[in-house]
Formats: C-alpha cells, structure tokens, sequence
C-alpha cells in the first residue's frame, strides 16, 4: 500500500519551467476487458509499450488481460510481445519491455460469469503487493457497448470500484451511445460505478495531438483570428473520407452507418474546435465550456430533405481495385438502408457564424482517405482585373488537413508569371510530418497516459455527446422515414444529392 | 544530391543551396539551423550524429571545420536530400578565415528560424562569448569531453552564462531526474539528506548533486563509487529511504519505503538521442541554469 503524501507537499523535484522531465505515472494497474480484439492487439497493447519504452510509465505498473481464452501469464506476455515488436511505434527494446513484463497479467473467463472477476480480483489484489500498484486501477472496456453493463455490474459487485483504497477509472470507446436515449441509458450504467471524472471516453479519431495542433494554430497565433468569422469566411467544409469499405465490421456497422459512426461525434467535435471561441485557458474544463456553447448553438435547418444528404455506396472500382457494393458486403442485409455516406449542414447562431454554413460529410468507398477541415473564403469584395485573367482564380481557402499527412495548405490566387496579367491559384503548404519528424505520440498513448495521470481529458463529456445527439437524432428519424439511401458507386465522391445540396446554396464539395 | 565548390564565399554556398533544393523538388520545413563546430578528427563522427539528428528534426546543417592551412580561403560541400530530410552544409575553413567564421555562418542562417551551436569536441571554455554562439539561440557543449569535466563546468558556471547554454552532461541526467521526482511523489515526504553516488570526478554527479542541493535546500553529498558515471541517488526521508540505483548498463532499482523494489529501465543514451532531446526543447533551460549556478556556489 502507498503512502499517502503528507497533506500539502509539493514535490520540490518537479518545476513547471523544467519541461525536460516528462509526467510519468504513479504505480497502477491497467485492465484490458476484451484483450484478444483486434483494436488492442494492434493498437492499445503497442500504445502501453511505446509509453513504456518513451519512459512514462511507472515502474510499479500492471497489464491484466481479460477474456475468454485459456492463457497463462507467460502465454498472454508472450502474445503482447508479438503485437508490441509487429505495432509498436517505438524499436523494441529489451530493458523496456524487462520493465513491462513483470507486470503483465491474464485473467480468463466470461464477462457474465462471476468467478471471472473473482479470479480478476485476486490477480490484482496480488499485484498490488507484487508490483506496488496500490488500488489505482484502470479499466478499459474494449468490448461492444452492449457488454458496458454487465462488466460494470460485475466490477461493482466485486467491489473492485471502491475509489477509497486507489483511484479507480474507466475507458469507453465510441460509440457514446446511438441517439440521445441510448447515450443517457450508457451514461447512467457507467455512472453507477464511477465519477464523472473518473471516465474516459476516447474517439481514437481525435487524438489529443490534432486537438492541440488546431488549438495551436488558432490561439497562438494572431493572423488568422482576424479572417476566422463570417465577415470572410463564406462557408466551412468539413470531410471524413475512407477509402476503404466496412470490411468485417458489417456487424457493428449495418443499422449505425455514417452519420452515427463518424458525424456525431469526430465531425461534430471538428465543427466546435474550429468554431469554439478562445477558452480563457487550455484547462479541460474551459475548453469544455466552450466546445459546449458552440454546440448547443449550432441547429440543422428545419427542412431536412433540402439540407442532408446521404448515400450507400454499390460495386464499382476504387483506386484500381473491383470492389463489391455495400448491400452485398458479408453480413449485411439485401435491403439494409444504413447509409455509407452521409452529409448534413449546419448553422451556428452566433456573431461570429451567423450566415456561415458548416458542412459535415463523412462517407465510406470514396476516392481516397482524408480528412479535412477547409474555410473556404468569400471573394474579394472588388477584383480590379477583368474576368478573363481571373478565371482561373478559385476560392481562397484554408485547409487544416487532419490525416493522413496532417498539415495546414493555404489556397490563394498568383499571378502568372508572362507579360499579360493571368491569375491562377496555387497552393501554400506545411505538413508536421516535414518540419517535426520525430515520431508524435499516437492517439491511444496520450489517451491511455492521460488516464493514468488521471489528467482530466479533452475528449467528450457526457454534456457534449449529450448535445451532438440532440443536434442529429432528428436528421437520424427523418432518414428512417424516407426510405432508402441514394446509390453511388464506390471510388466516387459520393451521391448527386450531396452535390445538390451545397449547389442550392451556391457551392461546391471540394475534392479534397 | 551533393555539391563541392571550392575557394568559395557564402552567398556563392547559399545560391546554390537554394537551386537544388529547387531542382530536388524537396519542399521547405526546415525548422532550424544547427551550426556544428568540429575540428578535422571529429569530422566524421559530429557529421554522422548531425545527420541521424537531422532525421529527427529536419534542419540545415552546417557543419563548420577548421584547419590549420595558412593559406586564408574556404571550401565548401552541399549535400541535400541523400535521405536526410534537411541540408548539410560542410564549410572548411583556414587561414585568418579561421577567426571569422561567424561572417560565413551569419549568411547562412536559415531566415527567422532558430539558430542551435553544437561542439561535439571540448568547445570554447565559455560558449556565449565565442562568435558563432553568439549567434545562436542554443548552446550545446559536452564538459565530459574535457580533461577536466567538473572544473569545466565550474568554470562556465561561474563564466558569463545564461539559460541558452546548455551541456549534455546535464541531458544525460533527465531520465535519472524522472525517475527520482516519480519515486518521491510515491513518497510524499519532505527530504532531509542526499546522496550520489557516481565514479570519480563525473560531471553529471556534480550536476546531479547541485541540482538536488537547489531543489530540496538539504545537505547533499557525493560518494566516490566504481561507476560507470552515475550508480545510484538516494534520497532520505522520515519514512525511509527513496533511491534509483543502477543496476546493469541498462536497469535500475526503483525503491520506494513500503513497496516492493520494482525494475526500471535505465539504459545510457547515445549521443544522437542527447542531442535530439535539446533539439526537441530550444527554450531556455531555467532549472539547468539554477543547478550550474548552484554547482559554482557548492564549489566555493
């Protein structure tokens, strides 16, 4: 059992000017329910290597795995070593992973089965004596949210939640929820067992990298808050494209589709960073309050048919390769109506974006993956040249680009050079990749060191997730009333619908 | 890509710096200009650790080289692309140039972007004073290379200095420095002695102790061990002692009162991560200046 530090000290080794010295985490214990899935052999088992590796994890540090396989400890190491050496960001090395492995752990069994937590609660009662990780433990429920319950349920029962002896946290991942309902129904079983400080919902989407990265861009600088408004900005497109279908995933994705899977909480989280006003600091808190006041600001205009779209994609061939249509993927429905491309506008009723549209897309099988956040800027006001030499004269834009390659471009207009007077848009561009080459901690590091730091976290509260349901159950009930998603074939930039609407009023898509 | 010019001037270098950067097609993201002081038998290996930086933090380089040759002139080797995502730029020069090397870097300078000075050697006995660190944003010096690290260091420490000099034997102590903060927390105690316990005469000790001495205001000793460098700080308190001890080239011991004794990993670091760590943070460095001046008071 730790100590617990005498009231009031302050550990004078740390300094905030000393800003070599990283934050490592006190001793803990990180349960992984789920651990044989694919999401946490390739991402969330290498995320705690590399955080191991980069030196931020504690020495007294546990990984107990949980799920319905017959492994021993040394087994489940070395199944973690595998995925650590094959995804792992960071080079294996021997002394970090010394450090890790003395501390990993399996528990087997059902998550409905009461002698699973029985035999969970020894393993970590056993490490907090082996390891010292003194009840600080973290759960991660990597399994479908229709499981949340009953491994809450079964934590509390065992009293593995007492939040007296240790903290005790909790992970989800999205989805928080799929309408406004079930989103308060999710909230209501976490929060029988745990504070609201003490959950953490990732969207592995948003890493807390991209966050600070647009955060930075527009707060520490001081030439583009000047044109961030509608006194120049015309209006704002926001992308989410993959090009890749829904693979395996039919199961999860028929009945939730796009809108539910990506708009609600990525795009809409997009939409309140880039439109949020300054918070008065960069606590979690304040960054809150103002995500919050942008969503609960924004509305859908009321005639929906006119200003969302949506679309399933059928056979067709993207990038070279013939790929099946989404009605005849494996596991999914002849007469499924989940859309796989879904377009929604949005309005912000405040000074700074009143008249400013904001258009959300999110779709699968398109041309390439990107996804980007683009203020597109009205024309200049008076173009002292004739029409001909500005015909080639696009928008200017700025482009935030948030993967892959993830960067800031600039789109503005030049003159040709020639003796006549041609103007011609070219392109401005700064990639992170290129000017800071060092490999950026990924999203499920920072998350999962923010959870061990019990950091509060600049994903979503309950509030947030609350309000972005509120904004698009009733595009989601107007979906289902009208039957099914217009068709448009893989590798293209999606329905003719889609286009329809930015053209009613007076734009179009970017090709991103 | 690589280009010789000989008997050539610096706006001759950065015209043509300029044009191949150019025809390469490589787009500029250049975050910083690291100006390397080498002499001739430290050439190769200061270029291959700027280079394996550079990886990591895409700069020019400009690799600085003095020879003992009378005759006053400078050569010059662009090398741009050859998978180094920045350029490197090699200036040999002699003669009276020897003393002037500040004219041929200050035209190089990467516009705006911040300037580091790096001395793989001894470097000057006091970096700000020296013409081309004058220049530069970031002094990097290593007192180990010295023949006298520790009065090396007392010697810049009671020089004029400021919180852009930085020595690698201080970047060598950031993961002993973590894990001693991390295992007090585990603590929670106030401290009322320390020890370090390192082979003789080893500068990061000495910058370990003075660092410890600054922060918790107690007695803090240094005991002679058999090293290598550092073997173990220990911290005492009401409850116990606290104490990272080196245990092998690349483990420790991470001892906290009450808890078992864990393992923690404690390999010795290249130089080339020394280095991308100061390049990371180009700021000032407040707490190393404290421990430095700390040093030269324990000193006296």
């Amino acid at each position: 059992m730790a100590e617990v530090p005498v009231p009031g000290w302050v550990n004078p080794l740390y300094d905030p000017d000393d800003l070599r010295l990283p934050r490592i985490a006190g001793p803990c214990a990180l349960v992984f329910f789920g651990v044989s899935g694919d999401l946490s052999r390739k991402k969330l088992l290498p995320a705690v290597y590399d955080l191991a590796n980069r030196g931020l994890l504690p020495p007294g540090f546990g990984l107990v795995g949980v799920a319905r396989r017959d492994y021993t400890d040394a087994q489940f190491a070395e199944l973690v070593r595998q995925d650590v050496q094959a995804h792992a960001r960071t080079p294996f090395r021997e002394e970090s992973w010394k450090q890790l492995v003395t501390g990993i752990r399996f528990v087997w069994g059902d998550f409905d089965d009461s002698s699973t937590f029985d035999r969970l609660h020894a393993a970590l009662d056993k490490l907090d004596n082996e390891q010292g990780t003194g009840g600080n433990h973290a759960f991660y429920l990597s399994v479908p949210p229709s499981m949340f319950e009953v491994v809450v349920d079964q934590l509390e029962s065992h009293e593995m939640v007492d939040q007296a002896k240790g903290w005790k946290r909790v992970v989800i991942e999205k989805p928080f929820g799929h309408d406004l309902a079930s989103a308060k129904e999710l909230y209501r079983v976490v929060s029988k067992a745990f504070p609201p400080e003490s959950v953490f919902r990732i969207d592995h989407y948003l890493g807390k990298e991209t966050v600070q990265n647009l955060l930075a861009l527009r707060f520490a600088n001081q030439m583009f808050e000047p044109v961030w408004n509608n006194n120049y900005v015309s209006h704002v497109q926001i992308t989410m494209a993959e090009d890749i279908g829904i693979g395996g995933r039919a199961g999860y994705y028929d009945g939730i589709g796009a809108a539910r899977d990506v708009i609600q909480n990525h795009l809409l989280q997009l939409m309140a960073l880039t439109a949020m006003e300054e918070p008065n600091s960069f606590e979690a808190r304040q960054l809150r309050i103002e995500k919050q006041k942008v969503l609960a600001a924004a509305s859908i205009p009321a005639d929906l048919d006119r200003y969302t779209a949506r679309g399933q994609y059928v056979a067709g061939w993207q990038g070279g390769m013939q790929v099946p249509g989404f009605l005849e993927e494996k596991g999914i429905p002849s007469d499924s109506r989940t859309e796989t491309y879904a377009a929604i506008r949005v309005d912000i009723g405040t000074r700074r974006w009143a008249g400013v549209p904001f258009y959300l897309r999110s779709a699968k099988r398109m041309p390439r993956r990107v996804t980007e956040i683009a203020l597109m800027f009205k024309r200049a006001p008076h173009l002292p040249f004739d029409n001909t030499e500005t015909r080639e004269l696009g928008t200017n834009a700025l482009v935030l680009r948030i993967q892959p390659d993830e960067g800031i471009s600039m789109h503005f207009g030049a003159k040709v050079p020639a003796t006549g007077m041609e103007i011609r848009q070219v392109t401005m561009d700064f990639a992170y990749a290129a000017s800071f080459t060092e490999s950026s901690p990924e999203a499920y590091e920072r998350l999962i060191l923010d959870v061990l730091l019990g950091d509060p976290p600049l994903f979503p509260q309950q509030e947030e997730v609350e309000l972005s349901w509120e904004l698009l159950d009733p595009v989601l009930e107007r979906w289902a009333e009208s039957g099914a998603p217009e068709p448009y074939p893989s590798g293209t930039w999606g329905p003719s619908s889609a286009a329809d609407m930015l053209a009613r009023d007076g734009f179009t898509w970017r090709r991103p | 890509m690589i280009i010789e010019l000989t008997d050539t001037n610096a706006p001759a270098v950065a015209a043509r710096a300029l044009s191949a950067r150019r025809s390469t097609g490589v787009a500029s993201g250049l975050v910083m200009t690291l100006i390397v002081m080498s002499s001739t038998q430290q050439y190769s290996q200061a270029f291959d650790a700027a280079q394996a930086t550079a990886a990591e933090h895409p700069s020019r380089i400009l690799m600085v080289l003095t020879s003992k040759s009378p005759k006053t002139a400078m050569d010059a080797e662009i090398r741009i692309g050859e998978g180094v995502p920045g350029d490197m730029i090699t200036l040999r020069l002699s003669g009276d140039l020897v003393d002037h090397a500040d004219s041929v870097v200050l035209p190089l300078l990467l516009p705006d972007l911040p300037a580091v000075a790096w001395w793989p050697g001894r470097g000057p006995e006091l970096p700000s004073q020296d013409p081309v660190g004058a220049l530069a944003r970031l002094r990097i010096t290593d007192a180990t290379n010295s023949d006298d690290p520790v009065g090396t260091l007392i010697a810049r420490a009671r020089g004029p200095h400021s919180a852009a000099d930085t020595d690698l034997s201080w970047t060598r102590l950031t993961r002993w420095r973590a894990l001693i903060a991390s295992a007090l927390d585990q603590c929670g105690r106030p401290v009322s002695s320390a020890t370090v316990e390192a082979a003789e005469e080893n500068a990061p000790a000495a910058l370990l102790a003075s660092w410890l001495d600054a922060r918790l205001g107690v007695p803090v000793g240094i005991v002679t061990s058999m090293g290598p460098g550092i073997t173990a700080v220990r911290l005492q308190t009401e409850c116990g002692e606290v104490a990272i001890r080196r245990v092998s080239k690349t483990d420790s011991e991470y001892i906290v009162p009450d808890q078992p004794v864990r393992t923690a990993a404690l390999a010795r670091r290249t130089r080339v991560e020394l280095l991308s760590e100061e390049l990371r943070r180009l700021g000032p460095d407040a707490i190393f200046e404290q421990a430095l001046d700390k040093l030269a008071e324990r000193a006296s």
